[in-house]
């Protein structure tokens, strides 16, 4: 419901047990892309700030770090592509288990960017009984300087 | 309401405008929800200061979301096999944006009906933030 909220989508399918109940899929679901929040679940996830280990946004300096450090100064991984493949609806109450695994890469010139550095990642979500319920494949770029604005 | 293969055509489209104003606030209710707190996205100083961007900008994934609300509208709860886009240009805070769906294809595939649709989003300037495609399960 928090993920639906954050999307803007007031779908009862997401949050009216009842209403979703008389409905085809027969019980709420979770929003197409909301396997994004398994981020929440990996404990090593290295876009959340953890307690006792640096952060990368600001405080006391606009880096966060302790003064002396100048930041990355700009580049840096941006999500270029993101593809889900769905074999069945997602319900509260499934537990999901996830892995991954990196697929392609290749490099090619950008127009705002530099050179641009493509990875891809497929990540399978599997339920209880090991069937597939959503395949995730994603493309990473990372630039060689900030993109411009054009 | 399902779509389907008896109503629906090729060049068929839907459009709906899935964030209007979008609030720096939004994006960080994004980030608590997805878990992807990257100061990019949570953190004018250091998306300004220190990374060289005008201003924190929207989670892809936002915009991905957003376009998906406009979708699962039109072709139904539960309907989609896939989904999949590419993120074109950055969403920043105050963008207005509109997503639309056009069916390229209705299909039949052992008996079942499909429609594949081609997705762009757009800001208000009338620039493409996200280009992709999707398939839905429809009725006959």
């Amino acid at each position: 419901m928090m993920f639906a909220r954050a999307i803007g989508d007031p779908n009862p399918i997401y949050r009216d047990a009842e209403q979703a109940a008389a409905s085809e899929c027969g019980g709420i679901i979770a929003p197409p892309t909301f396997v994004q929040a398994s981020a929440q679940f990996d404990p090593d996830y290295p876009l959340r700030p953890k307690p006792g280990v640096p952060w990368h946004g600001s405080g006391r300096e606009p880096t966060g770090r302790s003064s002396g450090s100048s930041g990355e100064g700009g580049g840096g991984s941006l999500h270029a592509e993101q593809h889900y493949t769905y074999h069945r609806d997602l319900h509260p109450g499934d537990v999901l288990t996830a892995t991954a695994r990196p697929g392609d890469s290749w490099e090619r010139e950008g127009r705002r960017g530099g050179k641009l550095k493509f990875s891809e990642n497929v990540v399978e979500f599997r339920d209880e009984e090991g069937e597939l319920v959503v395949t995730a494949r994603s493309v990473a770029v990372r630039t060689e300087r900030v993109v411009e604005q054009s | 309401m399902p779509l389907s293969a008896r109503n629906l055509a090729k060049g068929d489209s839907h459009e709906a405008v899935v964030v209007d104003n979008l609030t720096r606030t939004q994006i960080v209710q994004y980030a608590g929800a997805s878990g992807d707190y990257n100061p990019l996205h949570t953190d004018e100083i250091f998306a300004t200061q220190v990374a060289g961007y005008p201003a924190v900008f929207a989670h892809g994934m936002l915009t991905m979301g957003l376009t998906g609300r406009m979708l699962t509208d039109w072709v139904g709860d539960g309907r989609l096999v896939s989904f999949g886009v590419r993120f074109k240009r950055q969403v920043w805070p105050g963008d207005t944006l509109t997503a639309t769906a056009t069916v390229e294809a209705v299909r039949e595939d052992d008996g079942r009906h499909y429609a594949d649709l081609a997705l762009s989003t757009t800001n208000q300037d009338g620039e493409e933030v996200l280009t992709g495609s999707a398939t839905a399960r429809i009725d006959a």
